[in-house]
């Protein structure tokens, strides 16, 4: 878990793709690297490097390796639940990704990690995009107030209070589950008496 | 988020099972469900790490099962040469053993696919939550269970708490009326709704397949099906238990048996979701719309029937227009050209989707006295699926047809063992991913049924199976 934050300000920058699918994010070959070694360099690998691993030096991230927030299109993150690809967008700086849709394991898997889904509309995304096509733009995202500024202009987002309050709080929700143990002993011993082949002999 | 119904109002196969499970929910609406099966995989080593980073041990491990299966070899499995695939297998075989699981190794002769596995097993049964750090968990909910994937920080929770905080979804209903043709199967009818919604259309959701096209599907059909919710954006995708599914557990390992068995039959007969239960999405398919569908594109939402054309990106509105240029661009297809006859360099039967006893039996239909053109790789879900197989002598119509009848495990869906696509090389698959670069680098990857992955190896093409198959089934 990470540690929580309220507002960030950084680099936004465009990748002008849909379905910027987990296989992307990261390719599978990368994922048995321990996370302590790094995921970053790992990030959108094949569309960043050629096949004899060069960096690509046209590709956005490429000309802007200090940027935080990146903006796509819609379903950013559909397929795999691998966490990995949370890891490779934070360990490459990413605090935010700001898109029409995401997919739902990603979306979890991000907001354990620090890392913001930021869903606006369509429209509002094409607006963003057509500003960051030329060049990146600092941007300011305020997690309390469900705020991006970016380019001078504010859009309101929507974010569940449970993620917001996660982001925030750097929480850890193994320790929030331990403090109901209780509860969930309660719950095995009636769930053993109804359904006793959860438990095969 | 939609609230649980009263008691006595009717209630959706979803609703009867989050209930079931439900633990306690918070304020902010987060409710803690208790998990029956936690299945982990080799690629759950990030999960571990967490778990010793805090010294935990697993909660429940009568409960947690371990696969290998993404990085499993498909050949040469008596000498693995060092490095990280060997690595992967042998990292997970020693948490296993650290924390006291049930470990389906290499050499068991019940490994396979997770998802495989766990249904062949009687690991997966009706009314249970199933939970693997892996999204096409949700090929479980063919039982009428509660499964959905989840990433290595839930699954680290889950080992060590053996529940998990969820979001309650919304919940849909694709009903599909009328009957599938012949040769179109549940590959073909999930394609074809995702192609229809969008990958992201059941984004948020629960999915209850229902309707006579359903009913209709083995317990392998309803798997394939459910299997490809996740490719539909949907968080889990379910079949309400029925005789199918009973008669497909009875006598399995880990299913109930004796007075036990009657008591859970009783149980899940009652899981159905009641009649008026209202659904948040309701969508109708009829079945008779489909065709053997084929994606010509890099998402799954890109599916056409095999009859069909890719599209013509400048008969396209901008917004579309950008992305059919670059799927068309990656995939070395030319604007509005026909999906038949379109060369394929090689083949793959086998995975989580389609690697099945059913499955293999349909391609061996097309293959029975024929020879592929190209080369092709056979990779059985599981040991068990191999074996029976063999005993039916389906082994020897794919060697004989010319492609290589390997080992069980994920292999060429998603290439961690090696089996990879090279560059440039289009490979139709009967796999659940088109994303660029899943089989490898470069690779080009067409989604379809094992039928029509048999029938693209005879010609050497993109083809319609139907005639292929006909007076064979």
């Amino acid at each position: 878990m990470s540690a929580g934050w309220t507002h960030h300000s950084g680099t936004a920058v465009a990748l002008d793709l849909e379905s910027v699918d987990t296989d992307q994010l990261i390719p599978a070959r990368f994922m048995s690297v321990p996370r302590v070694q790094g995921y970053g360099p790992y990030l959108l690998h094949d569309l960043r490097y050629d096949g004899a691993g060069q960096k690509l030096p046209d590709f956005v991230l490429n000309r802007h390796e200090g940027a935080s927030i990146l903006v796509a299109r819609r379903n950013f993150g559909s397929g795999s639940s691998r966490e990995a690809a949370v890891y490779a967008l934070v360990d490459f700086g990413m605090r935010v990704v700001v898109a029409p849709s995401f997919g739902d394991i990603f979306s979890a898997n991000a907001v354990n990690n620090g890392l913001l889904p930021l869903a606006l509309p369509e429209a509002d995304v094409d607006q963003i995009l057509a500003m960051l096509v030329a060049q990146p733009a600092e941007a300011r995202v305020d997690l309390q107030a469900g705020n991006l500024r970016i380019c001078g202009q504010d859009y309101a987002f929507q974010l569940p209070q449970v993620w917001r309050e996660k982001l925030m709080n750097g929480w850890d929700d193994i320790d929030l589950t331990t403090a109901r143990a209780p509860q969930i002993a309660a719950y095995k011993t009636a769930r053993r008496a109804s359904t006793p082949w959860v438990w095969p002999s | 988020m939609t609230q649980a119904p009263a008691a006595t109002a009717p209630a959706t196969l979803f609703d009867k099972l989050w209930q079931a499970h439900e633990i306690t929910r918070r304020a902010d609406g987060a409710s803690l469900l208790w998990v029956d099966r936690h299945l982990v995989h080799e690629g759950s080593h990030h999960a571990f790490a967490k778990l010793a980073a805090r010294g935990a041990p697993v909660a429940e491990p009568q409960l947690t099962y371990a696969v290998v299966d993404h990085y499993a070899p498909t050949r040469g499995r008596d000498a693995i040469p060092a490095g990280d695939i060997r690595r992967m297998i042998e990292t997970l075989g020693q948490n296993a053993h650290r924390h006291g699981l049930r470990l389906f190794g290499l050499r068991d002769p019940d490994q396979g696919i997770v998802h495989v596995v766990g249904p062949e097993q009687g690991l997966t049964l009706p009314g249970f939550t199933v939970n693997c750090g892996d999204s096409h968990t949700s090929t479980h909910g063919a039982f009428g269970a509660l499964a959905f994937g989840i990433g290595a920080t839930e699954v680290a929770h889950v080992l060590a708490t053996q529940t998990i905080w969820q979001m309650r979804p919304k919940t849909m209903r694709i009903t599909v009326v009328g009957q599938l043709g012949p040769a179109v199967g549940a590959k073909d009818l999930a394609l074809h709704w995702i192609a229809r919604l969008g990958a992201d259309g059941a984004r948020g959701h629960a999915i209850e397949y229902a309707g006579p096209a359903v009913r209709a599907l083995s317990m392998e059909g309803r798997m394939t099906l459910c299997n490809l919710s996740i490719e539909g954006g949907a968080r889990l995708g379910m079949v309400a238990p029925d005789d199918t599914t009973f008669a497909y557990l009875k006598g399995r390992p880990f299913a109930p048996a004796g007075a036990d068995w009657a008591r859970a039959v009783a149980l899940w007969a009652r899981l159905p979701s009641d009649d008026g239960a209202q659904f948040d999405r309701e969508v109708e398919i009829d079945a008779s719309d489909i065709a053997p569908t084929v994606t010509w594109g890099t998402s799954p939402e890109e599916g056409l029937p095999i009859t069909g054309h890719v599209p013509n990106p400048a008969q396209l509105p901008p917004a579309r227009a950008a992305r059919a240029s670059e799927a068309l661009d990656y995939m070395g297809l030319s604007a509005g050209q026909a999906l038949q006859g379109v060369a394929v360099d090689q083949v793959f039967i086998g995975s989580c989707t389609n690697g099945r006893i059913e499955d293999l039996r349909l391609a061996a239909k097309v293959l029975q006295g024929r020879r592929a053109k190209v080369p092709g790789l056979v990779a059985p879900g599981s040991a068990l699926v191999k074996a029976q197989a063999e005993a039916e002598g389906l082994d020897r119509i794919f060697t004989q047809a010319g492609l290589d009848w390997v080992e069980a495990g994920c292999s060429m869906c998603v290439g961690m063992n090696g089996d990879l696509v090279a560059p440039g090389k289009r490979c139709a698959s009967s796999t659940n991913r088109n994303f660029k670069g899943r089989q490898g680098r470069g690779a080009r990857t067409h989604l379809m049924s094992p039928a029509m992955v048999a029938a693209a190896a005879i010609t050497g093409t993109l083809c319609d199976v139907r005639p292929l198959l006909e007076g064979r089934v």
